[in-house]
C-alpha cells in the first residue's frame, strides 16, 4: 500500500517536471500523426490502393489500415522513448534518482510511479493520435477512441519493459542497440505497415514474439472492428506480461544500483 | 601561426590539430566498435523492409522516363540518403552533451586547439563514421540487387556529401540549442523532410504545390542525386543538387565554427 | 619590464555586457614564484585566470603572458601553460590513463613521449593503480590529482590553478598541498586563486587580495598580516540576542573591534589580556578563542566582509 502512495507521489512529480516540456510534446504529438498519416497514409496510399493482394488491406483504405498500427507504434515509441534516456540519466548522468531515494520514497514506488506516468503520457498521445486520424477519415468515432485503450497497454508494456533493461545501462551505447536491433525492427516488421503473413516464414515466430505485433492485433481490432489472430485475452496476457516482468525487473536492479 | 619559434612547439606542431579531435574519438570508440559494425544492421532492416513489405504492396514504379523499377530499387536509394542525413543529426547530440554537461570542450581548449579545431575536427569524425555507414549501405544495396547502374558506385561519395552537408548545418543548429528538449525541433524539421523528399514514392503523387516545395527539400536533393546514380537516369539536374548540397555544406561549416567560438570563447 | 617577469597585466578589465568582472588591474608573475588571487566568490579571480590561459580575450588594457599577446598567440601560450580549472573536466568518456594520452596528443606530442611521461605522472598523482578505470570511479581528491597530472603531461612552464582544494575533504587538501610544494620545488610557476586564507599562506609567495573586480592589496602573506592586522584576534561568540546589547562595551579593548553576524572579533598585540579583561567586566560570552591573524583579517580589514560567505 505504501508502494502505491510512494509511486502516486513519484507520479506527481514527474508531472511537475512534464509541465516544462508540455507544450513542445503536445506540438510533437500532434505533428506525428498528421505527417505519418499524410506521407504514408494518404501518399503511398495511392499507390498501395491500386495494387495489394492481401485480403485484410484490400477491406480498408491503405491510410484506414495503417491508422490504428501506427497507434500501436507511437505508443510503443512513446513508451519506449520515456523509459531510455531518462531512466538512464536518473540513475547515472544526472543522478536525480539519487536525490529521490534521499526521501522516503521506494525503489518500487518510483519504478511504478514512472510507469504509470509513462502509461498515462501514451493514452494521451494516443487520444490524439485517435482524433487526427479521425479528422484525416481513416478511423471513424466511437471506434478511434476504443483503440486508445490497447494503444495504452502496447506503451505500458514498453514503458515497463524498457525501464527494465534500461536500469542495467551505464551508458548510451546500450541504448543506441535497443532502438537500433529492438525498437526499429519492431516498427518495421511487426505488422504496423504491412501483415507479418509476408515476412518469410522462418522469421514470422520472431515478429509473433514480439510485443509490438500483440498491440498491432489488438489495436487494429478495436479501431477497425477486424478479429484479431489469436483470443484477444491472449494478446493481452502477453503485454501484461511485459508489464510484470518489465516492473519487477526494474525494481530489483535498480535497488541493487541504488540501495547499496 | 607559421611565425611560431620552433623551440616553443614540435615541429608537426601545426599539423593537422583537428586530427586530435578524431582521435579522441576513437581511442572512446577503440572499445567500442561493435556500434560501428552494428551500423550494418540499419540499412539490412530498412532494405528487407521495402523489400518483403512495401514491395509486396505497391508492386513497381514507372519512372517520368518510362523506365520502370521495383519498389525496393526506387526506395532504396531515397533510405541511403535519409540515413546519410540522419547519422550526423543524430551525432549533434552527442557534440551538445560534450558541450554543456561534459564540459570535455573546455579541458581541449586549455590545450593549444582552437574552437575551430574542434568545429572541424568532430565534423570530420562524423564525416568518417558517415563514410562507414555509406558504404556498408550501398554494399548491402548491391548484395540485393538494388544497383540498377554501374554510376552506383558514386552512391557513396553522394551520400558522403549529403552527410557532410547535413552535419555541418546540423552542428551549427546545435550551438543554439539550449536543452535537449530542444532537439525535438529538429525533429520537426528532419521528419517532414524524410516523410515529403520523393522519398517513399514519386514526386508526382503530391499535389501541385507540396510538389514545388519538396523541390526545395535539401533532402530531396540528395534523394534524387542517388536515385539517378543508382537507377543510371544521369542528367544535368544533378550538378544543381550538388551545388545545392555544397552551398550547405560550406555555409555550415562557416556559422559552426563562428557559433562554437563564441560559445566557447567568451 | 623585467625579463624573468611570465605575467605582465596593466589596466587589466573584463566585462560580460554591463557587468565588469576584472575592473583595472595591474600585476606580474615572476617566473619560479607561486602567486596567489585571494578573494571571495566571484571577485573576479577566475575571469583573471581565463585571460592568462588564453581563452577569454581581455576587454581592455594590457597582458602579456610569456612573453606573448594572448589574444593573437592563443595556441602558442597554451602550449606551454598547464591549467588546472575550477571544476574538473577531464573526459569522462575515457579512462584514466586514456585521458592523459589524448591530452598529450592535443599537445601535439609524441606518443612514445607521452607514454615516458604517463608513468611519472600516475605516480605523482598516486592513481598508478587506478590507469584503466573509469573517471567517474574516481573519489573527488583523486579527479583532481588527475586533472593536476593531466595539466603537467606537457612539462608546462606556468601552472595556472583555479581554486584547487575546493570541496575537497581535509585530508585530501593536505595531500594535494603536498604535490604542490613539490612542484614549487621543481621551479614550476604557479599561479592558484583561492578564497581559503590558508590555502594562500601555505602555499603563495606573493599574493593580490580581489574584491568586486578590483586588487585590494598586494604582497608576501606575512607582509600583508602585519601591515594590515595586530598579532592576535579575540574571537567572542555570546549566546543569541545578547551580542547587540554588549558590543560597545568590548570597543575599548582593542585597536579594532568587527562586530560579524554570529560572533565579535577584537584585533590586539595581546589576546590573553583582552581576554582576562572581558571577564573583568562582568561579561560571560559563550567561547573565547585567542588566536593569531590571518589573511583572512586582512581581508574584513580591507573590504568589511569575510572571505567565505
Amino acid at each position: 500500500m505504501t508502494t502505491v502512495r510512494h509511486a502516486m507521489t513519484y507520479f506527481e512529480s514527474s508531472a511537475r517536471r512534464y509541465r516544462y516540456v508540455f507544450r513542445g510534446s503536445m506540438f510533437a504529438s500532434f505533428l506525428n500523426p498528421i505527417l505519418f498519416l499524410s506521407a504514408m497514409g494518404l501518399g503511398l496510399g495511392q499507390l498501395v490502393d491500386q495494387q495489394t493482394g492481401e485480403a485484410v488491406i484490400d477491406t480498408f483504405s491503405y491510410v484506414t489500415y495503417l491508422a490504428p498500427g501506427l497507434m500501436a507504434t507511437t505508443a510503443m515509441s512513446t513508451g519506449a522513448s520515456d523509459s531510455s534516456w531518462p531512466v538512464v540519466a536518473g540513475l547515472k548522468w544526472l543522478k536525480t534518482y539519487h536525490g529521490v531515494l534521499a526521501t522516503p520514497l521506494t525503489v518500487g514506488g518510483l519504478v511504478l510511479g514512472h510507469v504509470a506516468f509513462v502509461f498515462t503520457r501514451v493514452l494521451f498521445v494516443s487520444l490524439v493520435y485517435g482524433l487526427v486520424a479521425v479528422a484525416f477519415g481513416a478511423l471513424e468515432l466511437p471506434r478511434a477512441l476504443l483503440a486508445i485503450l490497447p494503444a495504452g497497454l502496447t506503451g505500458l508494456a514498453f514503458g515497463a519493459a524498457v525501464m527494465g533493461f534500461s536500469s542495467y545501462l551505464d551508458r548510451d551505447v546500450g541504448l543506441a542497440n535497443l532502438f537500433r536491433f529492438g525498437i526499429t525492427p519492431m516498427f518495421l516488421f511487426s505488422g504496423a505497415f504491412f501483415p507479418i503473413t509476408q515476412l518469410p516464414e522462418f522469421i514470422q515466430p520472431l515478429a509473433i514474439a514480439t510485443p509490438l505485433w500483440h498491440g498491432v492485433e489488438l489495436t487494429r481490432a478495436a479501431g477497425l472492428g477486424v478479429s484479431t489472430s489469436w483470443h484477444p485475452v491472449l494478446h493481452v496476457l502477453v503485454l501484461a506480461a511485459f508489464t510484470v516482468i518489465g516492473l519487477s525487473v526494474a525494481r530489483r536492479k535498480m535497488t541493487m544500483r541504488l540501495i547499496s | 601561426m607559421t611565425t611560431l619559434p620552433l623551440r616553443v612547439v614540435p615541429r608537426r606542431f601545426n599539423f593537422g590539430r583537428s586530427g586530435r579531435i578524431v582521435e579522441r574519438n576513437l581511442l572512446v570508440y577503440r572499445h567500442l566498435w561493435g556500434v560501428l559494425i552494428s551500423g550494418f544492421f540499419e540499412p539490412v532492416f530498412y532494405l528487407f523492409s521495402i523489400t518483403v513489405g512495401f514491395g509486396a504492396l505497391v508492386g513497381d514504379i514507372t519512372m517520368p522516363n518510362g523506365q520502370v523499377v521495383s519498389y525496393a530499387a526506387f526506395a532504396a536509394p531515397a533510405l541511403l540518403a535519409a540515413s546519410a542525413m540522419n547519422g550526423p543529426v543524430f551525432e549533434s547530440f552527442g557534440i551538445f552533451f560534450k558541450l554543456k554537461y561534459m564540459r570535455t570542450y573546455e579541458g581541449i581548449l586549455a590545450t593549444p586547439l582552437t574552437p575551430r579545431d574542434i568545429a572541424i575536427g568532430e565534423i570530420t569524425w562524423s564525416q568518417m563514421r558517415g563514410a562507414l555507414y555509406a558504404t556498408a549501405f550501398v554494399v548491402v544495396m548491391w548484395a540485393m540487387g538494388l544497383i540498377l547502374s554501374p554510376w552506383g558506385l558514386l552512391a557513396i561519395p553522394a551520400a558522403m556529401l549529403t552527410g557532410f552537408a547535413f552535419g555541418a548545418v546540423g552542428m551549427a543548429a546545435t550551438t543554439y540549442m539550449r536543452s535537449w528538449q530542444d532537439f525535438d525541433l529538429i525533429f520537426v524539421v528532419t521528419l517532414p523532410m524524410f516523410l515529403f523528399s520523393a522519398t517513399f514514392y514519386p514526386l508526382e503523387i503530391y499535389p501541385d504545390w507540396l510538389q514545388i516545395v519538396a523541390r526545395f527539400s535539401p533532402l530531396y536533393q540528395s534523394v534524387d542525386l542517388l536515385r539517378g546514380l543508382v537507377l543510371g537516369v544521369i542528367d544535368w539536374s544533378m550538378l544543381g543538387h550538388i551545388a545545392f548540397l555544397v552551398a550547405m555544406l560550406i555555409s555550415g561549416l562557416i556559422m559552426a565554427g563562428r557559433r562554437v567560438e563564441k560559445l566557447l570563447v567568451t | 619590464m623585467p625579463s624573468d617577469s611570465l605575467v605582465v597585466a596593466k589596466g587589466l578589465t573584463k566585462r560580460f555586457g554591463d557587468f565588469v568582472a576584472v575592473d583595472n588591474i595591474d600585476f606580474e608573475v615572476r617566473s619560479g614564484e607561486a602567486f596567489g588571487f585571494l578573494g571571495p566568490n566571484g571577485a573576479g579571480k577566475s575571469s583573471t585566470m581565463r585571460i592568462i590561459g588564453a581563452t577569454s580575450p581581455a576587454s581592455d588594457g594590457f597582458i602579456e603572458v610569456l612573453g606573448l599577446d594572448p589574444e593573437f598567440h592563443g595556441s602558442e601560450i597554451r602550449q606551454r601553460l598547464g591549467v588546472v580549472p575550477q571544476e574538473d573536466n577531464l573526459d569522462p568518456e575515457l579512462p584514466v590513463d586514456a585521458n592523459l594520452i589524448i591530452y598529450g596528443r592535443y599537445f601535439g606530442l609524441s606518443r612514445s613521449l607521452i607514454k615516458e611521461r604517463i608513468e611519472e605522472l600516475l605516480a605523482f598523482a598516486q592513481l598508478s593503480d587506478r590507469a584503466k578505470d573509469k573517471v567517474d570511479s574516481l573519489s573527488g581528491g583523486m579527479k583532481r590529482r588527475l586533472t593536476i597530472a593531466r595539466s603537467l603531461i606537457n612539462q608546462p612552464d606556468l601552472l595556472l590553478l583555479d581554486e584547487p582544494t575546493t570541496g575537497l575533504d581535509p585530508q585530501a587538501r593536505h595531500l594535494l598541498w603536498d604535490r604542490l610544494y613539490r612542484l614549487k620545488q621543481d621551479g614550476v610557476t604557479l599561479i592558484i586563486t583561492t578564497h581559503y586564507m590558508d590555502e594562500a599562506e601555505q602555499l603563495c609567495d606573493r599574493l593580490v587580495v580581489m574584491d568586486g573586480g578590483k586588487i585590494v592589496a598586494e604582497g608576501s602573506p606575512a607582509a600583508l598580516i602585519q601591515k594590515h592586522s595586530p598579532r592576535e584576534v579575540v574571537e567572542v561568540r555570546f549566546p543569541v540576542g545578547v551580542q547587540e546589547g554588549v558590543v560597545n562595551r568590548l570597543e575599548d579593548l582593542g585597536s579594532r573591534i568587527e562586530a560579524l553576524p554570529d560572533r565579535v572579533l577584537l584585533y590586539t598585540d595581546d589576546g590573553d589580556r583582552a581576554a582576562e579583561e572581558i571577564h573583568k567586566r562582568g561579561l560571560f560570552p559563550e567561547t573565547i578563542l585567542t588566536r593569531r591573524s590571518t589573511l583572512e583579517d586582512v581581508f574584513l580589514k580591507l573590504t568589511g566582509r569575510t572571505l567565505v560567505d
